[in-house]
């Protein structure tokens, strides 16, 4: 337990003096911190809701199976056509 | 432009601009660790020094890069929620894998690599190093797994109650991680990454030469990046021969419009550009068999018999096909519940005609047909770059190796300018693959018109031009941080990350 804990030890102080020590990496922890926020509080929240949020998956596979049960209008002049 | 067009246009965009990180990381990983290696074994502060500078580059182009491909992932939920729920369980797997493996493998081992330089012993640091970037190859696997089965979806069986593709054997995720496309796929995406990352080292490192500075480092790293974008070279060759003969098998309407082949037929001759032509040479490439039979776009679009004497159906007769299969899901889905005798019945014939189910959806056989000019272009732009890349490798190694590089200043310039080029070059190979498969989602069972959501296309216009700017706003930041770094040069190094 205790060479467990001591080894969690030094994980812990390879990163915090990672993060302390760090120059130029600190800008770029920045730049993802930035993205990130960019990403999944504005894009995401606004911009990018799921279609089907909010449907169980009985309602999902009904409105996919209507969506894809559709045919185009003109399919089948075009195909008669085709033979002729 | 309609809500299908601006879709794909958003999603193409994203993708690309996901590709403009990733062949970097996989390449700079392998040069980064094969210098550290020389580090170990020589005992020399030097390739420490020298995997340090590389590192660091590394680290801008990972941090800019992160996340990008979690914007496609956005993308499925919202502009193609029809494709999404159709393919969940397939594609739910792969990338839940991608994203445990690579969480935990890049942030233990990136961390160690960055941090660990005084912590850890030389020999676990060098390990770390090497996981790394075995963590992002591994990363790309799993998503290649996914992109693999859009091209060639085995292993799933289509389920009618649930409208989803779903590995329902006890074999399919084998059969789903050992598709060959995937397998060509992920060794001919890595393998480029190598090149991209060999050629970014060696033109870095000329441009060192050229301002006078950095002598011994910019010829050593001149030498482990030409040979790691050399063996890049080689293996994108071998592995795109396996990617032809995949194409020629799986979607041979890809590899007809790569060529721009409207009639086909045995000894098929290869056009490198209009006008010249390498008899029977397609043939070979896409069976290895110089008289081997190579369907063309019209061969196709009228049906022909394969090499191995299987009657290919015309696609007009696949559409039918695949009306009867959709007319047979809805009876189904109708009658399952009030009849469950006829519901059977509709359900026998919907299996007997599923692998055509897509062409169902088409209004006339031609939609099978991609853009040919943009796949014929791309593929001659991709080819011939990376011809010129393999070229610009072994002139540059050849005079590192005879120390007279620094007095060739033409050739410096010109690997500078294969920067631009190799990122081209990666962008091209995937306009081969993904603009070749149109108009499908998922190869012959979900078109693109089908897969999308119900939007409107001012809806995908708007996020179109936020993403572009915010795009744009990134790409600008990381080449500004990268060429300071560069710039500031690998002498300058006080700091542990």
């Amino acid at each position: 337990m205790g060479s467990l804990g001591s080894k969690m030890k030094k994980v812990w102080e390879l990163y915090r003096d990672g993060f302390r020590n760090m120059t130029w990496g600190r800008s770029l922890w920045w730049l993802v911190l930035l993205k990130l926020f960019i990403l999944f509080a504005i894009l995401r929240v606004f911009f990018f809701k799921p279609a089907m949020a909010g449907m169980s998956d009985r309602e999902k596979s009904e409105a996919v199976g209507e969506r894809i049960t559709q045919q185009p209008h003109n399919q089948t002049d075009t195909l008669n056509l085709i033979t002729d | 432009m309609d809500i299908v067009i601006w879709s794909r246009i958003q999603f193409a965009m994203t993708a690309a601009y996901h590709w403009l990180f990733v062949p970097l990381t996989l390449g700079l990983a392998l040069v980064m660790a094969v210098m550290e290696t020389l580090y170990v074994v020589k005992k020399d502060d030097f390739w420490k020094k020298t995997a340090k500078f590389w590192m660091k580059l590394f680290a801008v182009n990972f941090a800019v890069g992160i996340a990008t491909g979690i914007i496609l992932e956005f993308e499925f939920g919202t502009n193609w929620s029809n494709y999404s729920w159709f393919v969940g369980d397939m594609f739910g797997a792969p990338l839940a894998i991608e994203g445990i493996l690579a969480f935990f493998m890049e942030a233990t081992f990136f961390a160690v690599m960055f941090f660990g330089w005084e912590k850890v012993s030389k020999k676990f640091h060098l390990a770390s190093t090497w996981l790394t970037g075995i963590g992002a190859t591994i990363s790309a696997y799993w998503i290649l797994v996914a992109n693999g089965w859009m091209q060639n979806p085995v292993g799933t069986t289509f389920n009618p109650d649930t409208v989803r593709s779903e590995m329902a054997s006890a074999t399919a995720f084998w059969e789903v991680i050992s598709n060959p496309v995937a397998v060509s796929k992920f060794f001919h995406s890595v393998t480029s990454g190598w090149l991209t990352g060999g050629i970014f080292t060696v033109g870095v490192s000329c441009w060192y030469l050229l301002k006078g500075r950095e002598k011994r480092f910019a010829k050593s790293s001149i030498i482990v990046g030409g040979l790691v974008g050399l063996l890049g070279c080689g293996c994108v060759m071998l592995t795109g021969d396996a990617s032809g003969v995949h194409a020629a098998e799986f979607q041979p309407m890809k590899l007809a419009a790569a060529e721009g082949l409207e009639d086909g037929g045995r000894g098929a001759a290869f056009t490198i550009v209009p006008g010249i032509r390498v008899p029977k040479m397609l043939s070979f490439l896409a069976t290895h068999d110089f008289n081997g039979y190579v369907p063309g776009i019209n061969d196709i679009l009228r049906g022909y018999t394969d090499n191995d004497g299987n009657v290919v159906p015309s696609v007009a007769e696949k559409m039918r096909m695949g009306r009867t299969a959709l007319d047979a899901l809805a009876e189904y889905r109708s009658l399952r519940e009030s009849d469950p005798a006829a519901a059977a019945a509709a359900r026998a014939v919907l299996e007997q005609n599923v692998q055509y189910m897509g062409y169902g959806h088409l209004e006339k056989p031609e939609d099978v047909i991609p853009p040919v000019g943009v796949v014929f272009w791309a593929f001659r732009l991709m080819v011939g770059i990376g011809m010129l890349m393999a070229l610009a490798l072994l002139l540059t190694l050849f005079f590192a190796w005879k120390d007279r590089i620094a007095s060739k200043r033409w050739l410096l310039w010109a690997a500078i300018w294969c920067i631009p080029l190799v990122y081209i070059c990666g962008q091209c190979g995937w306009i081969v693959a993904e603009v070749g498969r149109q108009p499908w989602t998922i190869q012959g069972l979900l078109p693109v018109n089908v897969a999308i959501s119900s939007l409107s296309a001012g809806a995908v216009r708007t996020t179109f031009f936020v993403f572009l700017a915010v795009f744009a706003l990134f790409l600008a930041i990381e080449i500004r941080i990268m060429l300071g770094a560069i710039r500031k040069g690998p002498e300058v190094e006080p700091e542990n990350a």
